[in-house]
């Protein structure tokens, strides 16, 4: 089918938006929920000839995908935060240690607030500014808290932001310091969340990026599958396992190798999907060992916190997509995330946030009950920085941490001391 | 005394552009029941053909999400407070 090349918009060459329960089609515009089902709403394209070429010729950034996203095709020279194009990293220590044949790590620690949260809320800008919003606003788990206040400072627009109020401290101040507003609220992220639900619903002019924004924002984290992909050479990987907090992101793992596929970007090959939970609250993980495909929200007791969503938004297609794929969903306490982080850290020089620790350790968990194969090259995602889950992976502090005089005498004796 | 009951924007073509309407108390399926007969269709939009709550929306009573609690047959006594809101939000 040809069809003419459509002009770009203020959203790119994203034409409308679509119900994924019902189907029933809206204008782009500021809505998430489809007025006839409450489903979710994803974003529809008219998708220009793209080529290999006209991506590597784009900048070293998320936008080199900009003709893939619901942005303003010259989205890079307004001041944003430029994340993506972070590291495939082969890590063949970590392999060797697992008994895996090929093993990638996609490091997002090193977008501009150290996760892929900077990805998604980049999107999110771009569109809530063409909407015309005035606050870019957010509950947060930590992460997306640190992005959005980073973001909007930026760009020059107000920020607020709602947290847990037991969050890590580190995240706290690498919020505080942006200078937007910071609102921590009583209660788990679910309740943060209906709080910013209903905010949205309250405040016109506020862009709450995974609420009344999320559409645009969702597809932020497709871009973290078109860099693997082409960092790769231009094709899928066979496995490829993701951490599950609303599941967004592994679902738009999923449709950015598919739009890849559909655009010939790269080979139609078969790739499984794995999701990684913590067993502390683990509402997907769950639903798939029951053989469910609606997801039972759960209240969450987990060290990693940014997983702690028990009520994740695409549970459902998590399912689907894992399913439909051949992959699986599991879970590890929290003793194994710590055990894995301090495992990627020490194999690879990588210190990874507890969510990384989660989809490492369940990388283990689905090895040893053989539902990964160990010969097929597989990719995880490091979503973040285990600078900011410091406490999580602090405790037990190594041996010899005492301090020792600056003398070689004492160096000796702390040698033979460390030795025995 | 009737319960009070939030709706959220999408719903509003249903009660004139009101963000709160008033019901009568009982379970949550009779407070559902009771809206739509003030306001037809509206529980057709959060409640699905087999009478179940739509997978995608929230329904609270008071600060309890009711999938924690009874779902349709959690008890709404007279004074509380229902709120409906769209599922799709977070991560």
């Amino acid at each position: 089918m040809t069809t003419p090349a459509s002009t770009p918009s203020g959203f790119g060459f994203a034409s409308h938006l679509f119900c994924r329960e019902c189907g029933a089609t809206s204008s782009l515009g500021a809505s998430h929920a489809c007025a006839e089902c409450f489903g979710p709403l994803e974003v529809g394209y008219e998708l220009p000839p793209v080529t290999r070429a006209s991506i590597e010729a784009g900048p070293a950034s998320i936008w080199r995908y900009a003709s893939l996203l619901p942005v303003p095709q010259d989205v890079a020279v307004r001041p944003n935060t430029d994340p993506g194009w972070t590291r495939l990293a082969r890590t063949d220590q970590l392999a060797r240690e697992l008994g895996l044949r090929t093993l990638w790590l996609k490091d997002e620690r090193g977008n501009p607030t150290h996760s892929f949260k900077d990805r998604v809320v980049a999107v999110a800008l771009a569109a809530a500014v063409e909407m015309g919003y005035k606050v870019l606003a957010c509950p947060s788990t930590g992460n997306l808290a640190n992005a959005v206040a980073a973001a909007a400072a930026r760009a020059g627009i107000r920020s607020v932001v709602l947290i847990p109020a037991d969050l890590e401290p580190q995240k706290i101040a690498a919020t505080a310091v942006y200078g937007g507003a910071m609102v921590p609220v009583e209660g788990n992220y679910d309740d943060v969340n209906r709080l910013a639900s209903e905010l949205a619903d309250d405040r016109e002019d506020w862009a709450f990026v995974n609420v009344n924004v999320r559409p645009y924002y969702a597809e932020g984290s497709k871009t973290i599958g078109y860099e693997i992909a082409e960092q790769l050479g231009w094709r899928l990987p066979e496995q490829i396992v993701v951490p599950v907090a609303s599941g967004a992101q592994l679902v738009k793992i999923d449709k950015a190798f598919r739009e890849l596929i559909e655009l010939g970007l790269v080979a139609d090959t078969n790739y499984r999907v794995f999701g990684a939970q913590a067993t502390g609250c683990s509402p997907v993980a769950a639903a798939f060992r029951a053989g469910h495909d609606v997801v039972q929200p759960v209240k969450p007791a987990t060290i990693a916190k940014s997983l702690a969503i028990g009520n994740p938004a695409d549970g459902p297609y998590v399912l689907d997509v894992v399913r439909r794929t051949g992959g699986a969903v599991a879970d590890v306490g929290d003793e194994e995330i710590v055990h894995a982080i301090r495992l990627l850290a020490s194999t690879e020089g990588i210190f990874g946030e507890t969510a990384s620790g989660v989809t490492l350790g369940v990388l283990r968990r689905l090895l040893a009950d053989g539902l990964l194969d160990p010969d097929a090259e597989t990719v995880i995602i490091n979503s973040g920085d285990g600078l900011k889950t410091l406490d999580a992976a602090g405790s037990g502090a190594p041996a010899g941490t005492a301090a020792i005089r600056p003398t070689l005498e004492a160096f000796e004796a702390w040698e033979s001391a460390s030795a025995a | 005394m009737s319960v009070s009951v939030r709706i959220p924007t999408i719903l509003r073509t249903f009660t004139g552009g009101s963000a709160e309407v008033n019901a009568d108390p009982g379970t949550l399926r009779e407070v559902l029941a009771s809206l739509d007969a003030a306001y037809p269709g509206l529980a057709g939009r959060i409640v699905d053909d087999a009478g179940n709550l739509r997978r995608f929306v929230n329904v609270y009573v008071g600060d309890e999400d009711v999938r924690f609690a009874e779902g349709l047959d959690t008890p709404v006594p007279a004074g509380s407070r229902v709120s409906v809101i769209p599922a799709v939000a977070g991560g």
